[in-house]
């Protein structure tokens, strides 16, 4: 084989492989795009016709109306909550996690790290009744601010490990030199190291709202109503409602995607082109 | 010196209103559940009415699905969430024994009782106490297309489990459907209400007279026996098995099966055209019975109100739970749900459109039969899921995964 | 460390200590108490009995609990392995040159981005044994003659939940291995296929070493992750057919919330804290001799 015919097998392979990759990301996506609006009956009809006849929105539009009692009232309050709960948690664990994150990977305590760690793999199942009572003695039941609070429990932990290796990647002279520059900890950190691990930074904060946006468990015990209902609790209901209506939870979760893949998008940008600035090199 | 005095007593007097005011001002929780029955919007429309009624008292209503009706309820007694909570009928005993829901045994009004049908009273009583008010009285049906029926060329419903398997074996053979009869067999509480259904019509007993197991023998052998059987031959569906109410719905609504056992809901349901391709063929009858058992079968699944044992507003929520249950609120939304009150199956307006769910409700109300009131309800329940499962699975013959489960029932004890 | 910067450290580190040992800590203990108790979840006021190892040896001879153990190894070991090789695979694919390849990328963001519920529901409904689009497409593609139950048969339900899961958590694998990707110098790979050094020597040499630091965060991430699995069961199977997708943690959330046992709830959830301790353990030793050896 020419080395000619050689890249041309080799470029064909990598398309199809890219081909087969975009494929199956998508199927599942758009047949969930396509059923939330199909028709009922289009969707239980065998066999199953690809194509809708007719495109049906009615389910978006009362997913997104504000009419009293409605599906639409109910969702728009659970993505609501949902917002607040995942950027509050962010918010407060970014907060937390960067200093413990550049104490860990600056002066040590591993053991303490694994122990931080270690919090994370606890099953919720298992904490559950004791967060239960603190909850309401704190009067957070049935809040946004009380979930966001049992969120911190999950993400600070695993924000911490994963900010400590990437803070374990940026080079020790670096802040050497700031410090022969008079720079001290705190100033090092914001002024030195953390823009440096700005991208890893950017993997933190999409993790850590994509975790408690996905959050099911804490919500379905913790929250009774569309004070603090999050929407993957709420999208649960739809289900398992009376109208278990096919073309409505696909929907609903077309919407409750949205936010966080849109989120992802930005972030992901900003994640490339602070690899491609080349500054850091490990 | 006056004018102090007035100060003070003005500030008294505020307080007092305010005081007054704070106490009038009641909110109840109730929680329910999103699944059969009334609709969210028929009990929005409830509560609305009875807000109107009684201005100081605001209900903050929660729907959750069935599922996670006795988790929350558990979850919340701890902290005392919910004041108005509906329940299963197989969770009496445990709630009871468990303290997490009022006896109103003395609240009862007396001459209520022989107006309700005691089907429904047994909802709401453990040990000879009343712990709420039954508010949802249903059993399940059995359902046929009539199209399909006529097709096949049978007259008339099945009477018997046999003869729904005779007509089932000619529908298929004719290859009007593919598997005619849909079930809810899920690893659920949905499958032991089959089970209960197909165990009261064979005659058979959950638990002996001295307490120990009994559906390993005789009527409960024979309903899982029949179940195996109808999945082995094609006859029932073999994905009932991971089936709930709601697909047996979509299953029977999209003309697929020309049987269903379901719940009263489904009636109104598969009547409407946007939910539905069969409209205009639904049948309903009362589940079948077995020559010199029984002539009908039915199991219980009425659900009751009850008052949390933390509730801080005892009277309030007292007060929501009879106006809930009462004749004329029962009446106004019976399309869904049939109301508990013998008198109403006699007022046309109940009947109107939906006489063949009433007449069949006549029989069937009449046979219902209760799955075991025990306190360990949940974890005999659980057992029997998963016998029924290996057994339709064909892991195990319906009679190993019955002693098998009879076993594990008999060490709980 | 010197000594001045002590303090430094610490103040640090109080904020995430705070945060872990107030909401987790307490919790925490409060159920390893409760483990060694017959205490249930009543409304009654009563006093738990002590009853020491009771419960955990109660657990590890009870058939359900082997059962569920198994359900979740079996779990944890297919989807993290398969989510391993396809995310390195993907990664690698995504890190070669191609036309559209920021699109691709921003494409990894979906599967990531929908919640665990959805996915689950999606799925689901794929799945569904008579009007799901899986088996209308193998159908219609003649690959099977007639329409199947997914979820209804045990064996089978499992890996169609694990597939499932899989299709939705692998990008993150990629994600984190792309990033990794973009640290390793482009001209030592250069200089290593100058020197002769084929494709295959180029990843295990110099390609594999650069990206296990950041490939383990993450597989030790999913792997616990993968030993709570709850929510995915919770939707698609609920544990069923005939027990067959009963993980552990679905087995604590009966113990306690279906029957009531608190304490013994609370020891199977000791048992899977433990079940994670050791994997994770395990994982951190292999690949620090990976490290060591490469």
């Amino acid at each position: 084989m020419s080395p000619k015919t050689l890249r041309g097998v080799q470029t064909s392979l990598l398309y199809l492989s890219v081909l087969v990759l975009v494929v199956s990301i998508l199927a599942p996506v758009v047949w969930l795009l396509i059923s939330s609006v199909s028709s009922t009956n289009a969707l239980t009809t065998v066999p199953l016709r690809w194509i809708p006849d007719a495109l049906d929105f009615s389910r978006y539009k009362a997913l997104l109306s504000q009419e009293p009692s409605g599906f639409g009232e109910t969702f728009l309050y659970a993505l609501r909550n949902s917002l607040g709960a995942a950027f509050g948690a962010t918010t407060i664990s970014l907060l937390v996690a960067i200093p413990a994150a550049y104490s860990f990977s600056r002066f040590g305590r591993i053991g303490l790290l694994y122990g931080v760690l270690a919090t994370y793999m606890i099953p919720p199942v298992a904490l559950i009744l004791p967060l239960y009572g603190i909850l309401a003695a704190l009067g957070l039941l049935n809040t946004v601010w009380g979930l966001a609070l049992v969120y911190c429990t999950i993400l600070s932990p695993f924000v911490t490990w994963l900010l400590k290796t990437n803070f374990d990647a940026v080079p020790v002279e670096l802040e050497e030199a700031a410090a022969i520059d008079g720079l001290g900890r705190w100033a090092t950190l914001l002024r030195i190291t953390l823009p440096l691990a700005l991208p890893a930074l950017s993997t933190a904060t999409i993790w850590a709202i994509l975790l408690s946006w996905d959050e099911f468990f804490y919500a379905l015990l913790f929250t009774a109503n569309q004070n603090a209902k999050t929407l993957p609790v709420t999208i649960a209901d739809f289900a398992a409602g009376r109208a278990v209506d096919y073309g409505l939870i696909c929907a609903a979760g077309v919407l409750a995607a949205f936010p966080p893949i849109l989120i992802g998008f930005l972030l992901q940008r900003g994640l490339l082109s602070g690899l491609t600035a080349g500054s850091v090199k490990g | 010196m006056r004018k102090w005095k007035a100060l003070i007593t003005l500030a008294a007097g505020a307080s007092l209103v305010l005081g007054s005011l704070a106490q009038a001002q009641i909110t109840l929780n109730a929680l329910f559940m999103k699944q059969a029955a009334y609709s969210e919007d028929d009990i929005k429309a409830m509560t609305a009415d009875f807000e109107k009624a009684n201005p100081n008292i605001k209900v903050s209503l929660e729907f959750v699905p069935y599922e996670a009706l006795r988790d929350k309820t558990i979850a919340a007694n701890a902290s005392g969430g919910y004041d108005v909570v509906l329940f299963d009928v197989i969770w009496p005993a445990e709630y009871a024994s468990n303290g997490f829901l009022q006896d109103v045994s003395s609240r009862i009004n007396k001459a209520d009782v022989p107006k309700i049908f005691p089907g429904a009273w047994t909802t709401v009583t453990y040990g000879g106490k009343y712990y709420g008010l039954p508010w949802i009285l249903d059993t399940k049906y059995l359902y046929y297309n009539t199209e399909i029926l006529k097709k096949a060329g049978i007259a008339a419903p099945p009477k018997t489990w046999a003869e729904l398997i005779t007509q089932a074996e000619i529908i298929k053979k004719k290859g009007l459907v593919k598997y005619p009869i849909v079930w809810s067999w899920s690893q659920a509480e949905a499958a032991i209400c089959d089970y209960t259904t197909l165990l009261a019509a064979n005659g058979g007993k959950f638990f002996d007279a001295s307490g120990q197991p009994a559906f390993q023998t005789g009527g409960g052998l024979k309903a899982l026996e029949y179940m195996v059987d109808s999945t082995k031959r094609g006859l029932s569906n073999p994905n009932s098995k991971e089936y709930l109410e709601e697909d047996v719905r979509r299953v029977f609504s999209s003309g697929q099966a020309a049987f269903a056992l379901n719940w009263t809901y489904m009636y109104n349901m598969a009547q409407d055209p946007k939910e539905s391709k069969v409209v205009g063929k639904v049948g309903i009858v009362p589940a079948p019975g077995v020559p010199g058992l029984s002539t009908a079968s039915a199991v219980n699944g009425s659900m009751g109100l009850g008052i949390t044992a933390k509730s801080q507003n005892p009277d309030a929520a007292w007060k929501y739970i009879t106006y809930l249950t009462s004749q004329p609120v029962q009446e106004k939304y019976a399309k869904l749900s049939l109301p508990i009150w013998k008198a109403s199956y006699s007022n046309p307006a109940v009947t109107k459109g939906q006489e063949a769910v009433v007449k069949a409700a006549d029989v069937g109300i009449a046979a219902m039969t209760p799955r075991p009131t025990v306190v360990r309800y949940a974890e005999i329940s659980t057992i029997l899921q998963k016998a029924i499962q290996n057994a339709l699975l064909g892991k195990v013959t319906a009679k190993a995964a019955l002693e098998d489960a009879a076993k594990q029932v008999k060490a709980l004890k | 460390m010197t000594r001045r910067q002590q303090p430094t450290a610490w103040l640090m580190l109080a904020p995430v200590l705070i945060v872990v040992l107030g909401a987790i800590g307490y919790p925490l203990l409060r159920t390893l108490y409760l483990s060694f108790t017959d205490s249930r979840l009543t409304g009654l006021s009563q006093v738990p009995k002590w009853v020491g190892l009771g419960n955990y040896q109660h657990a590890l001879s009870s058939p359900d609990f082997q059962a569920a153990a198994w359900h979740t190894a079996y779990f944890v070991l297919v989807s993290v392995g398969l989510e391993l090789i396809l995310g390195v695979l993907v990664a690698l694919l995504l890190n070669q040159k191609f036309v559209g390849r920021a699109l691709v990328r921003l494409l990894l963001i979906v599967p990531l981005a929908l919640p665990t519920i959805v996915n689950a529901m999606m799925w689901r409904w794929i799945y569904n044994p008579e009007f799901g689009a899986f088996n209308a497409l193998l159908t219609q593609l003649h690959l099977i003659g007639d329409y199947r139950s997914w979820l209804g048969e045990p064996g089978l339900a499992m890996n169609m939940v694990i597939v499932a899961d899989v299709w939705k958590n692998y990008p993150i694998i990629t994600l984190v291995v792309l990033a990794a990707l973009q640290f390793i110098p482009k001209e030592l790979l250069e200089a290593a296929a100058i020197d002769g050094a084929g494709a295959w020597t180029r990843f295990w040499r110099i390609t594999w070493p650069g990206i296990l630091a950041a490939l383990s965060v993450a597989m030790v991430l999913r792997t616990i992750e993968a030993v709570k699995v709850f929510d995915i069961i919770y939707v698609m199977t609920r544990g069923g057919p005939a027990d067959s997708t009963k993980t552990l943690s679905f087995l604590v959330y009966q113990e306690g919330f279906s029957f009531l046992r608190l304490g013994s709830a609370a020891a199977y959830a000791y048992l899977v804290v433990l079940v994670s301790v050791l994997l994770i353990g395990l994982y951190i030793v292999l690949l620090r001799r990976q490290e060591r050896a490469t």
